[in-house]
C-alpha cells in the first residue's frame, strides 16, 4: 500500500509528536526531530517502522517532530497520518 | 466507589498519561465534546492506544463516545471494546431503545474480538429533557447500565432555562433520575459543577447533590477532585459507627442474642447493609491504612 | 572625601583592575542585570584579560560573556547557578578551564574562610549615596534584599557599587554599608525592571504539579514537624509554591503558628506571614513585587546575608534552624542523588543555589519533581551530575508515589500509616520506565567543563563536556 496524499497528524504539545507525510514511489524517507533523541531515537524510530510496516507501506515521505510522546503516543499518530493520506485500514 | 469521575479529553496524550494520578475514582476519556470534529479519528485512535498499552490500575476507565447520531459512534465502539474499558458512556440518551442499540453494538463487537460478553457497562448521559422524563426506561433497559448520570448544561439548554450555581432549574432533573436508578438497583452520579475557580461553590453543590442520593459527582476540572471525593467519602464518625456496628454484630452472635442494639437503637438490615458500604469505602480508600 | 565616580571605565582604572583578577557580582537583578555585561564590556574595551567572574549566578542576560570567553577577556567562571544559555556554551566546552560552581552557603563560607578571593565586587544597588550606603530596597530597579551581596561588599579588596537611583546622603534605611565600599558610580540602568522580578508570582495549574504538591503537603503534615514553631521554605517554581498553599490549609485547620519561613521570597509567602501563619521571613532574596514592598515595610520580613542564610563557615546558618523544606530536581539517583546543574542531555542549566545548603540544614528535605517529563524518568541509576547528596535528602514526591531515603526508618513508617502511596525508589524507577520505556544512557566526553564543590568546599562531582 501507498500513502496517497500529504497528510499531518498530531500536535507540537508537549508528549505529543507533529507527524506530516507525502507520497512517495520509489523510497522512504524519515526525518525525526526529537528532544529525547539522546535517550529515546530507537525506540522512535522502531515505533514508526513497525507502524508502516502493520500498514505494508514501505515509500514515502515522513517528517517528525516528536515532544516526548511515548510510544503508544507515536503509534497512534503514525497511524492516523496513514489513514488520512490514504492508506487503507488493514 | 466513583465518587469523582473526572473527564479528560480525548486527543491531549499529556492527560490521557496522567489522568489515573489525579485522585479521581474514575476518568473519563472523551472521544465526544472534548474532540473537535475534525479530530475524531485521531482520538478515537489515540485512547485505544492508550488502553491497549498504558495500564491504570488507581481506578475505573470509562469512554465517552459520540451520540447515535452522529456517523462516530460505531467507529468509536469497534476500536475501544476489544481493549476492555470498564465502562462506556452513551451521550444525550433519550430512551431505552437507544441503549439497546448500544448494547447490541457492543455484543456485536465482543464477540468479533473474543472479548467476554457483557464484561463492558454502560453508565448513560442523560442530558435532554425525553431523557430525563424516560430515566427508568433508560435505566432498566439493559444489565449493562450500572447507573445514571445527569448533564445539567445540556439539559437546562433543551429546557430552554438560565444553568444557575443555586440549581433550582435542575431539582426535577436530579431528583427523577436517582429515583429512577434506585429503582432498578442502581446508582446515580451528578452533573459537573462548571465554575472552575469556585471551590465553596463546588463543595455546597456537592453536598447538595449527596443529600439528594446521588452517589459520586462528574468533574471537569482536576482540582475539582480533592474536593468532591471528601464530600463522598464517609465521615471519621461514620467509619466509626459503622465499625461499631459490626462488633455489635459479632457479640450479638458470641452471645447467641437474635436482637442486637446499640447505643439504645436496635440494628437491622439497612442499618447493616449501610455500616457495610462504609467499611468497603473506607478499605477502597484508605486500603485499612488509617485504622 | 569623593568615592563618586563618573563612569565604570574610571572605576575599573581607580580600583586598580589588572588581567588575571577576579571580580565578583551578585544576582538579585536576576534576568534583567545589566552591571554584569557593563562591566565586562569596559574591562574588554580596556583591554584588560584573563579576568575571573565569581557571579553568585549567571543568567540568559548575560549571554554576552560568551563573547568574553572567546576574546580571551574571561580565561574563568564562578557561580552557584548558570542558565541554559551560557551553560550551553560551557558545556561545549569553550573555557579552557572548568567553572566552579558552589552553593550560595559555599560561596559565601569559601569567602569567609578564605579560600575564595576577589579582588574586586561590584554591586548592582537599586538605591545608594554617594558614600556607598546602600539597598535593594528603593528604587527603579528595585529588587528588594541584597542578601548575596554581603559576602562580596564584606571579603573583597575592592567594592564598586553601581547604581541608577543616587539619593542624598545618608541613605535612610541602609543594607550594605559605606565601611565596605570604595567607589560609587551612578549609571542610567542597572537593569530591566521587567526581568528583575515578576510582577505576581503564580502557583501551577498543572494539575500533575498539583497533585504532587498535595502529596508532598500531606508528607510535611505527617512527618510531625508541622506544629506550632514550625519553620519553611519553599521555591519559587509553580509546584514548590503549590506545596506552600496546601500546607497553609493544614495550618489554618489545625491553628498552627510557624516561626519563619525563609529562601527566595514570593508574595506567597508574604501572606502566609501576614495571615499570621509564621512570625518572621527571612529574605536572602525577592522573587516578586509583593515580596519587595514587604521587605520594604514589614518589620517582621527580615534581609538576611547567604552568610546569615547558608554558610557552613559560620558559627550556625538559618539553614541549621529549618525545619522543612520543599525543593525541585531534574534527575534522582535511586541513592537519592539529585542532580540540578544539567538537563538530562548533560548540558549545563541550572546550580545549586541553596539546594544543598538546605538539603543539609533542614529537618526534612523533600524533593518534588513529575516522574516523567516529556517522557524522561526522573528517577535514573545515576545522575549526571551529584548536585545535593542523596544522604541530605529525605523523601521524593512523585505523581505516583513517594520514595523515603531508607535512613529514615521512623519517617517512612509514619507515611506508610498515614495511607500514603509510599513506594521503594527502585519500583518508581521500574514504573517511569514500564511507561516511557527504557532510556539510553547518554555519553559525556571526556573534558571537565565545570568541577562541582559541595558546600564545605569539597570537591562533590565533575561535569564533562556534551559531544
Amino acid at each position: 500500500m501507498k500513502i496517497l496524499k500529504n497528510a499531518v497528524a498530531g500536535t507540537l504539545e508537549s508528549s505529543d509528536l507533529f507527524i506530516q507525510i507525502e507520497p512517495d514511489e520509489k523510497e522512504l524517507t524519515l526525518e525525526i526531530d526529537s528532544v529525547v533523541a539522546n535517550q529515546y531515537m530507537d525506540s522512535i524510530r522502531a515505533a514508526v517502522l513497525e507502524t508502516l510496516k502493520e500498514f505494508d507501506v514501505s515509500t514515502g515521505k515522513i517528517f517528525i517532530k516528536d515532544k516526548g510522546a511515548l510510544d503508544c503516543v507515536i503509534r497512534a499518530r503514525m497511524e492516523t497520518a496513514l489513514k488520512r493520506g490514504g492508506v487503507e485500514t488493514l | 466507589m466513583r465518587r469523582t469521575m473526572l473527564f479528560l479529553p480525548g486527543n491531549t496524550p499529556n492527560m490521557l498519561i496522567n489522568g489515573d494520578t489525579l485522585g479521581a475514582d474514575t476518568i473519563i476519556f472523551d472521544l465526544e465534546d472534548a474532540v473537535s470534529p475534525d479530530e475524531k479519528d485521531a482520538a478515537r485512535i489515540l485512547v485505544r492506544n492508550a488502553l491497549k498499552y498504558q495500564s491504570f490500575p488507581n481506578c475505573e476507565v470509562v469512554v465517552r463516545i459520540n451520540p447515535t447520531d452522529t456517523e462516530f459512534w460505531k467507529e468509536d465502539l469497534k476500536a475501544i471494546i476489544p481493549l476492555k474499558p470498564d465502562v462506556v458512556m452513551p451521550t444525550k440518551v433519550s430512551g431505552g431503545e437507544m441503549i439497546r442499540q448500544v448494547a447490541d453494538y457492543i455484543t456485536e463487537v465482543e464477540k468479533a474480538a473474543g472479548v467476554e460478553e457483557g464484561s463492558v457497562k454502560i453508565l448513560p448521559l442523560i442530558e435532554t429533557a425525553l431523557g430525563v422524563e424516560k430515566a427508568f426506561d433508560i435505566a432498566s433497559a439493559d444489565k449493562r447500565v450500572i447507573g445514571l448520570f445527569l448533564g445539567g448544561e445540556d439539559f437546562t439548554a433543551d429546557m430552554h432555562c438560565k444553568r444557575t450555581k443555586e440549581g433550582k432549574e435542575i431539582f426535577y432533573a436530579r431528583t427523577r433520575l436517582v429515583c429512577a436508578a434506585r429503582a432498578c438497583g442502581i446508582e446515580a452520579y451528578d452533573t459537573p459543577f462548571t465554575d472552575v475557580e469556585d471551590m465553596e461553590g463546588l463543595e455546597k453543590d456537592t453536598e447538595f447533590a449527596k443529600s439528594l442520593g446521588f452517589a459520586g459527582k462528574a468533574v471537569i476540572s482536576p482540582r475539582h477532585v480533592d474536593i468532591v471525593n471528601a464530600v463522598f467519602s464517609p465521615t471519621e464518625s461514620e467509619i466509626e459507627y459503622a465499625h461499631d456496628v459490626m462488633d455489635a454484630i459479632e457479640e450479638g452472635k458470641r452471645q447467641g442474642k437474635g436482637v442486637i442494639s446499640l447505643r439504645g437503637k436496635m440494628i437491622d438490615a439497612p442499618i447493616v447493609k449501610r455500616a457495610r458500604q462504609v467499611l468497603e469505602m473506607e478499605e477502597a480508600i484508605y486500603g485499612g491504612a488509617c485504622r | 572625601m569623593n568615592k563618586l565616580i563618573g563612569s565604570v571605565k574610571e572605576a575599573i582604572e581607580k580600583a586598580g583592575l589588572k588581567d588575571g583578577m577576579t571580580i565578583s557580582f551578585h544576582h538579585h537583578m536576576r534576568n534583567g542585570d545589566y552591571v554584569l555585561n557593563m562591566v565586562l564590556d569596559a574591562a574588554a574595551r580596556m583591554g584588560i584579560r584573563d579576568l575571573t567572574v565569581n557571579a553568585s549566578s549567571i543568567f540568559d542576560i548575560h549571554e554576552p560573556i560568551i563573547e568574553h570567553i572567546k576574546n580571551g577577556v574571561v580565561t574563568g567562571l564562578e557561580c552557584n547557578y548558570m542558565g541554559a544559555k551560557v551553560g550551553k556554551a560551557i558545556s561545549k566546552g569553550i573555557l579552557a578551564k572548568p567553572v566552579i560552581f558552589r552553593s550560595h552557603g559555599g560561596r559565601a563560607g569559601d569567602m569567609e574562610n578564605g579560600s575564595s578571593k576577589i579582588d574586586l565586587a561590584f554591586l548592582a544597588a537599586p538605591c545608594a549615596d554617594e558614600m556607598g550606603n546602600c539597598s535593594g530596597k528603593y528604587g527603579p530597579s528595585a529588587c528588594g534584599s541584597l542578601g548575596y551581596a554581603f559576602s562580596d561588599a564584606l571579603h573583597a579588596d575592592k567594592v564598586v557599587v553601581l547604581t541608577d537611583n543616587l539619593v542624598p546622603y545618608p541613605l535612610k534605611d541602609t543594607s550594605i554599608h559605606e565601611g565596605y565600599v570604595d567607589y560609587v558610580v551612578q549609571v542610567e540602568q542597572i537593569g530591566d525592571p521587567a526581568r528583575i522580578v515578576s510582577g505576581t508570582t503564580k502557583i501551577t495549574r498543572d494539575p500533575v504539579g498539583l497533585r504532587i504538591a498535595g502529596l508532598a503537603a500531606q508528607v510535611v503534615k505527617h512527618s510531625g514537624y508541622l506544629k506550632d514553631g514550625f519553620s519553611f521554605q519553599t521555591g519559587a517554581g509553580g509546584a514548590s509554591l503549590a506545596v506552600a498553599k496546601y500546607v497553609e490549609e493544614m495550618m489554618e485547620k489545625e491553628h498552627i503558628k510557624g516561626s519563619f519561613c525563609m529562601g527566595g521570597i514570593t508574595g506567597y509567602m508574604v501572606d502566609m506571614a501576614n495571615k499570621g501563619y509564621f512570625d518572621t521571613i527571612l529574605d536572602v532574596q525577592c522573587f516578586d513585587l509583593k515580596a519587595i514592598e514587604s521587605i520594604r515595610e514589614n518589620p517582621k520580613h527580615q534581609e538576611i546575608s547567604a552568610m546569615r542564610y547558608a554558610s557552613p563557615a559560620a558559627k550556625s546558618a538559618a539553614v541549621d534552624s529549618l525545619d522543612v523544606v520543599i525543593l525541585g530536581a531534574t534527575q534522582v539517583d535511586v541513592n537519592f542523588n539529585v542532580n540540578v546543574h544539567t538537563d538530562s542531555n548533560g548540558y549545563i542549566m541550572g546550580g545549586s543555589g541553596g539546594h544543598c545548603d538546605t538539603a543539609a540544614g533542614a529537618k526534612l528535605a523533600i524533593i518534588v519533581a513529575p516522574l516523567i517529563r516529556a517522557r524522561l524518568p526522573l528517577i535514573v541509576d545515576e545522575v549526571l551530575c551529584k548536585s545535593t547528596p542523596g544522604e541530605t535528602v529525605d523523601v521524593v514526591v512523585t505523581q505516583r508515589g513517594i520514595a523515603v531515603n531508607p535512613k529514615q526508618k521512623e519517617l517512612k513508617e509514619k507515611l506508610i500509616k498515614a495511607g500514603l502511596p509510599v513506594k521503594d525508589i527502585e519500583e518508581l524507577k521500574q514504573i517511569a520506565e514500564d511507561i516511557a520505556g527504557v532510556p539510553k544512557r547518554v555519553e559525556m566526553g571526556e573534558r571537565v567543563v565545570a568541577n562541582v564543590l559541595y558546600r564545605d568546599g569539597t570537591l562533590l562531582d565533575t561535569i564533562k563536556n556534551v559531544l
